[in-house]
């Protein structure tokens, strides 16, 4: 830290700390300097160049903008002489010459009319010049140029917080203009609608398109504010709803730990789901002449051809009477529950507490099956811990970033910034078999042969070890198995490994090499790690790499598997796994057990639980028979699906509770009208371990109720006494059991908004960077396990030539059920797509746009083609949230023996046109 | 069960189902034939961000425009985002870029000068006949200053500029396809070396003289940087050898301001001369690298200077440096020394904030040596001949030679190596043959566009560095403008503040916006005096630049000295 910097600021002596400014230094001390071009807020570089905020530096010719210039010691500078108040006003009358009048004006209360007022320039003597003209390209957005005042925070806004590189500051002079790409329509462009710059815009130039009236004028609505965390990705960022009459009117980003104010389209722009006509709003139950059938379909605008509406209490009753039902004639084993990563920590915790002391049973998971259980078993037995060792914002700290089966511009897109940002410093290594947005921004990026990561993975620790890059030091005090992992790797090596994995030897050896001689590196990975057979086998070797080097416990070092839904990590640590209690505390040690019995007041089941596909082959196999799904849609997200609503299809008592009509409710028997997000009280952990308060913003509508509220009033219904009388109730009983909790308590979350886990005390933060000290594991040391070269389950052949691969996209969440509810991302991605490399397209004679059919062993879409070019060739990729489409009616079952997920990233695929178009 | 067997159906789905999705991902997508001619232009060469000006005239000189296609394909090649290589694409006036759906520019242009002298000259009817006459294969433009303003009215022709510009004669070259820039007579390598050339650079890379020895020769000669700020050169050597290194020079040979042509008149003769005043700086401050930043107005000096510097390499005289040629294209705001090098840079031509100054922050964020071409040419002679034979010259209080470009209506106008300090009067009658035939004094710019105008009646102030602040003027890059009783001063005033508004780069608003709003107001029969006061002081103020703090300066002229045009 150096020394203060001492200097006059109108006549009295200040001290400028490290870094600052004099406008921050004048802002600290309650001076209010005019500013339009400099942002406060976290993330944005001043840019000097409205001037509106000029002020007088002793012996200088001119004046300086405050907001850039820093102090030196004994300079002399007065915000309020005559000369620079007159420059300010100046500046101020010469940009509200050109700007529509503020009665018309697309933001009324922008920072400019709002300095201009407080300035008293309301007009302007000078001639205006022409007006641009007004861009409506985009769904979710209005350009406004004529309000432009070319600040040029927007351009900062895209390129330098976001990082999506899409805004310029194009031409010259007073031609200078504000464009998209190569000065296209914005909805035209490459944009990615994060919005980041509506929220910079000091004008009302950009606005959101929600905020303005037909001709671009502010609708100058009083909105009501509510400060939460959002429902999307892992990422959880913290916003605040804007509301007007119990609607989201518009959301902002808030200065969260893990957002710094940005979100992406579905953040910002993904909200008015919760006022779709779809939603349900009452309890319903199946109609007795509408028979179960897996190719059952309701239209969910019309769900009486199936269901009947119902009162909560005809509803409740039922529902709990078929699961008791089936309890006490089958047994607890004929029972199942599906929690959600959609919901909150304490419906986690509830559900799972009602299948374990209700149903009696172990059979309770939720959707970490499908995207990260592989991960979580090997950090389990690695590191003895199944959570991330950093948080992703550690990535700014680190001198090589690897991201490999991730792509996070599309689903982490929060996340991606901060990758992206770091990347203009350090070293930035891509892995993936297919392309993407991180490419521009990485040193190296290896294009893999799907399913190959193993061979990939050990010809990088054969180098490291056979080359002694490995730190010794650590790998002795740390590990245990290193001469076993060293002895199994001597084969793996880069020229041996190179025509199996599509990379040559050199390049492996070169990103082997700087990972290791890196200070400091870190590794993130997605579902393109976990969901294989060998999904567990590919994450070891991560953490492998990791231990080996000792990138790890320090800043800037770990392994972060970046976690896909917005509580998929609370979920998690809240029990809503069948092998384990809350905070991974196994079912089947006895003392455990008997401590949880105590707690709850009722004996538990011995035996780990089923998983998510075990469950349905169960089903199959007659062994369950009931089943309770939360928020969880296994009839679009399941492999194989056709097999899941067969499964579904066939239980004798289903119930969901859902704010939609899903594609799983189809099935349902009784269905029950729950809370969403924004309606509800709660908190979530997201991938980084904070845990973030999210608070109830509109009420719900018709007769929809509180999750929390269902789920015990179906507990009591089965014989559970349960007396919550709020979300804070179950809260606290959740931190008894759960030491991950200590410290944290719902007041302080309602304080502070996030807390990270581990904490160690009331009054300090959580940890960021754990395992600088070993690792929670029996000897504290960390496990070296060795993986070997395992094949994917169903290899492309004659019939099935191409390989298929599934996932998200940026606008939809999961299986779609509320993204595509959502007016601004159906626009965007309104339909199925399949995307193909542009040479497989010509080989098989098929254009962009055309349909075509994609086929496997266990069915057949049909879907229009996109050409892209990230697309690996012999390759298909198909966003799984489309049920006109559904890609998970083709994908392969198998499972990885450990995690048991399934594999969703690998399958052999047939694609040929549909024949001729239809019409749309 | 077999996946054939399988039929298909139409699942209902949540959407609105009245969208179409997209064949292709979002936005723009690189055309392969595109990016197989940008491979092919580009060949081996390096894709470093910093050659995206460089690149882009590859692709504008092969197809005569950037077409859309083209600069999506050189994005993809350079891995920079589309915007970005659009922002600095349509920056520089020398670049055309076209859309699709865009009909390309013809493949020749014409320039036709417009700037105070050239204006003075003709240059209004010139463009308006020529305007009449293009058509298919050529175009007719109006461009700022060339830095011919002794031969004005002047028009360029593809790289070919034609002096004292006639329509007839910018369409015979038209016609006759004269259309390369023409290599004047200069003194070659051998030449030059024949002549002692390269000896004393040869004396310090040998380390026969020290740096102590030429900074001292160069401070007591009083060599001062001669591109319009005076800064004393020597000194500068020393604060830029200060901090550490690695360090970078930059030569600023985009001589733009108008009415000046002095650089060009020394580059098109003895390359050389410069040229080891550049190495010997090199040398001096230990600079890595030496990037000469050249106006593309200039094509004939970018041939002999490809040309000799390849010369010296290969003699082996440059060996203690990397020579890099950069080329303009077409902004008079990279004569600004930040903006030269974020030109340098492959960006904008954006000025930057100082503090941090240039020589500690400059070119790639390294401590960077600025120079002026006309400074580094003095280099050699002042430490040969002595500093006293530098200093010695000098009129009314001036120390040294200035290189005055003298123009408009004077007799015989061109580049005038005066005593530091002399007058306008005494360059009119004894540098340039008195007024021209017909025209009577009356009025002087000093210092090109930016450096004010003033009356005749001030025709005895000495024209040298510091002397005419005062009187809301400076004598900048040594530019003369004479006008007479023929001229307009308001005119003048207007040509001069239309070339800010044209070539402001627009980043800040007191100039972006108020040279826009000044040439509103003054093309005006009356002037609105206590706005156009106020608004001159604002641009004064609070511009980030020398070019908007200075860009009022002739507005303030008229004011001052001639209220009777405009009132």
């Amino acid at each position: 830290m150096s020394e203060p910097i001492r200097f006059t600021l109108d006549g009295f002596d200040v001290e400028a700390r490290e870094g600052e400014s004099i406008w921050q230094v004048a802002f600290r001390h309650g001076i209010r300097i005019p500013h339009l071009c400099y942002s406060p807020a976290p993330g944005y570089r001043a840019d000097g160049n409205c001037r509106a905020c000029m002020v007088e530096v002793e012996g200088e010719r001119v004046l300086a903008a405050s907001c850039i210039r820093k102090p030196t010691p004994g300079m002399t500078v007065r915000t309020d002489t005559d000369r620079a108040k007159f420059s300010r006003t100046m500046v101020m009358e010469l940009l509200v010459a050109d700007q529509p009048p503020r009665e018309v004006a697309h933001e009324h209360d922008s920072k400019l009319w709002n300095w201009a007022e407080s300035m008293s320039v309301e007009q302007s003597r000078f001639p205006s010049r022409g007006a641009p003209a007004p861009d409506p390209s985009h769904k979710a957005m209005r350009v406004n140029l004529d309000a432009c005042i070319h600040c040029n925070l927007c351009v900062r806004a895209c390129r330098e917080v976001q990082v999506n590189d899409v805004i310029g500051m194009a031409y010259r002079g007073i031609g200078s203009k504000i464009v998209f790409d190569f000065d296209d329509p914005m909805g035209e462009s490459t944009c990615v609608a994060c919005g980041e710059c509506v929220q910079a815009c000091p004008t009302g130039a950009l606005m959101e398109a929600t905020l303005v009236d037909d001709n671009g004028a502010d609708r100058r609505l009083e909105l009501d504010e509510v400060a939460s965390v959002c429902p999307y990705c892992g990422v959880g960022c913290q916003i605040t709803y804007q509301i007007k009459e119990n609607e989201i009117v518009a959301v902002q980003g808030r200065d969260g730990p893990a957002n710094h104010n940005r979100l992406c389209v579905k953040g910002r722009f993904g909200f008015d789901y919760v006022k779709h006509p779809h939603r349900l709003t009452k309890p319903l139950i199946r109609r007795d002449d509408a028979p179960k059938d897996p190719d059952c379909e309701v239209d969910p605008a019309n769900p009486m051809t199936h269901f009947r509406e119902a009162s909560w209490e005809e509803a409740l009753d039922f529902a709990a009477e078929g699961l008791r039902r089936i309890r006490d004639r089958d047994g607890s084993k004929a029972l199942a529950g599906f929690g959600s990563a959609k919901g909150s920590n304490e419906e986690a915790y509830l559900v799972q507490k009602l299948v374990r002391t209700g149903f009696g049973t172990n059979n309770v998971d939720h959707c970490t099956r499908l995207c990260h259980a592989s991960s979580v078993a090997a950090l389990l037995e690695g590191i003895g811990s199944g959570a991330v060792t950093a948080p992703f914002t550690a990535c700014l700290d680190s001198d090589v970033i690897i991201v490999i089966g991730a792509n996070p511009t599309e689903n982490h897109p929060v996340a991606a910034t901060f990758f992206k940002q770091a990347a203009k410093r350090a070293t930035l290594i891509v892995m993936d078999p297919r392309g993407q947005a991180l490419r521009r921004h990485a040193t190296h990026m290896l294009q893999f042969r799907p399913g190959t990561d193993v061979a990939l993975l050990n010809a990088m620790l054969n180098v490291i070890v056979t080359e002694e890059l490995y730190d010794r030091q650590y790998v002795e005090a740390q590990t245990e198995g290193f001469e076993n992992l060293k002895r199994h790797i001597q084969d793996f090596t880069p020229e041996a490994m190179q025509d199996i994995c599509g990379i040559d030897a050199d390049t492996i050896r070169t990103v082997a090499r700087k990972y290791a001689k890196a200070e400091r590196a870190i590794i993130f990975w997605g579902m393109g790690i976990s969901q294989h057979v060998h999904g567990t086998d590919n994450a070891r070797c991560l953490i492998a790499l990791s231990l080996i080097t000792g990138q790890v416990g320090r800043p800037g070092t770990g392994l972060h598997p970046l976690r896909g839904q917005n509580n998929v990590q609370g979920a998690s640590d809240a029990g809503l796994i069948p092998m384990v209690f809350p905070d991974y505390q196994s079912v089947e040690v006895e003392d455990i057990r008997k401590r949880f019995e105590d707690v709850w007041g009722t004996a538990l089941d011995p035996k780990k639980g089923l998983t998510v596909v075990e469950i349905m082959d169960a089903v199959h196999d007659d062994v369950i028979k009931g089943m309770y799904i939360m928020g969880e849609n296994p009839a679009m997200s399941d492999p194989d699906v056709q097999h899941a609503r067969e499964g579904l299809a066939k239980l004798e008592h289903l119930v969901v509770q859902d704010i939609f009509l899903t594609e799983t409710a189809y099935h349902a028997d009784v269905v029950l009208p729950a809370s969403a997000w924004p309606e509800k009280d709660g908190t979530v952990t997201n991938t980084n371990r904070q845990v973030q308060m999210g608070r109830k913003a509109l009420e719900m509508p018709g007769e929809a109720r509180q999750d929390w509220w269902i789920i015990q009033e179906i507990a009591r219904r089965i014989g559970l006494d349960w007396n919550y009388e709020s979300v804070a109730d179950v809260f606290a009983e959740m931190a008894t059991v759960m030491p991950s909790l200590n410290n944290i308590t719902w007041q302080r979350l309602l304080d502070e908004s996030a807390v990270t886990y581990p904490c160690e005390a009331p009054d300090k933060p959580g940890n960021d960077i754990v395992f600088g000290e070993g690792f929670p594991t029996p000897d504290g040391r960390g496990k070296l396990v060795p993986a070997s070269i395992v094949p994917p389950d169903e290899r492309p052949d004659d019939e099935f030539p191409m390989v298929l691969s599934t996932g998200r996209q940026l606008e939809h969440w999961h299986t779609g059920a509320i993204t595509r509810r959502a007016s601004v991302l159906d626009s965007l991605e309104p339909e199925a797509v399949a995307s193909l490399n542009p040479r497989d397209m010509r080989r098989l004679g098929i254009s962009a746009g055309e349909r075509v059919r994609v086929s496997t062993r266990r069915g057949i879409i049909e879907l229009k083609c996109r050409k892209d070019a990230a697309i690996q060739e012999g390759m298909v990729f198909i966003p799984f949230c489309y049920a006109e489409a559904a890609a998970n009616l083709l994908t392969n079952p198998a499972l990885d023996p450990f995690g048991k997920i399934p594999e969703f990233k690998f399958c052999a695929a047939r694609v040929e046109p549909a024949g001729a178009a239809e019409a749309a | 069960m077999s996946g054939s067997g399988r039929k298909v159906k139409n699942y209902r789905h949540p959407g609105s189902g009245r969208g179409q999705g997209r064949p292709q991902p979002k936005g723009r997508q690189v055309d392969p034939d595109a990016q197989d001619e940008i491979r092919a232009l580009l060949g081996d060469r390096s894709r470093q961000r910093d050659l995206l000006i460089e690149y882009l005239h590859l692709i504008q000189d092969r197809y005569h425009c950037l077409s859309a296609a083209h600069l999506s394909a050189l994005a993809e090649e350079m891995r920079m985002p589309m915007a970005e290589i659009f922002e600095t694409a349509t920056f520089y006036a020398h670049f055309d870029v076209v859309k699709e759906g865009e009909s390309p520019p013809p493949a020749l242009t014409v320039r036709v000068c417009d700037s105070l002298t050239c204006e003075m000259m003709g240059a209004r009817a010139l463009l308006e006949a020529l305007a009449g006459a293009s058509g298919d294969g050529f175009r007719v433009v109006r461009a700022p200053c060339m830095g011919r303003c002794d031969t004005a009215p002047v028009a360029e022709v593809g790289h070919h500029h034609v002096d004292h510009a006639t329509p007839e004669g910018v369409l015979d070259a038209v016609k006759s396809g004269q259309t390369h820039a023409e290599i004047p007579d200069y003194r070659p390598l051998d030449a030059y070396r024949a002549d002692g050339g390269y000896t004393l650079l040869a004396d310090c890379v040998a380390g026969k003289r020290d740096f102590e020895e030429i900074a001292k020769a160069l401070d007591d000669a009083g060599l001062r940087g001669l591109g319009g700020a005076g800064f004393p050169t020597g000194r500068k050597w020393r604060i830029v050898r200060g901090f550490p290194g690695p360090r970078l020079m930059a030569v600023n040979a985009d001589e733009g301001e108008p009415g000046t042509f002095k650089d060009r008149y020394y580059l098109e003769r003895d390359p050389h001369r410069f040229l080891e005043g550049v190495l010997i700086a090199a040398w001096a401050v230990e600079c890595e690298a030496v990037y000469v930043y050249l106006r593309d107005e200039y094509p004939a000096v970018r041939e002999i200077l490809l040309e000799e510097i390849k010369a010296l390499e290969q003699a082996g005289l440059a060996a203690h440096t990397k020579l890099h040629l950069r080329r303009g294209a077409g902004a008079y705001i990279c004569g600004e020394e930040s903006s030269m090098i974020e030109s340098i840079e492959g960006k904008r031509g954006l000025p930057r904030h100082r503090p941090p100054y240039v020589a500690e922050v400059g070119v790639f964020g390294r401590p960077t040596l600025v120079q002026n071409v006309e400074t580094m040419y003095w280099v050699r002679d002042i430490v040969e001949k002595g500093a006293d034979w530098f200093a010695g010259h000098g009129r009314h209080g001036g120390k040294g030679l200035r290189s005055y470009s003298v123009s408009g209506r004077v007799k015989e106008p061109g580049v005038k190596l005066a005593p530091a300090g002399v007058t306008v009067r005494e360059l009119i009658e004894e540098f340039c043959g008195g007024m021209a035939e017909g025209h009577s004094f009356k009025a002087y710019l000093p210092g090109g566009a930016s450096g004010g105008i003033l009356p005749a009646s001030m025709g005895d102030l000495p024209l040298e560095f510091g002397k005419l602040e005062e009187h809301g003027c400076f004598v900048g890059s040594h530019a003369v403008v004479v006008l007479s009783d023929k001229d307009s001063m308001k005119d003048a005033a207007i040509n001069l503040m239309r070339f800010f508004e044209d070539e402001s780069c627009g980043q800040c608003t007191p100039c972006r916006v108020g040279t826009e709003k000044a040439v509103k107001l003054m093309v005006e029969p009356k002037w609105d005096e206590p706005l156009l006061k106020e608004l001159g002081q604002a641009m004064t103020d609070a511009s980030i630049c020398g070019l908007g703090q200075a860009a009022a300066n002739p507005l303030k002229s008229v004011m001052k000295y001639f209220r009777e045009e405009i009132t």
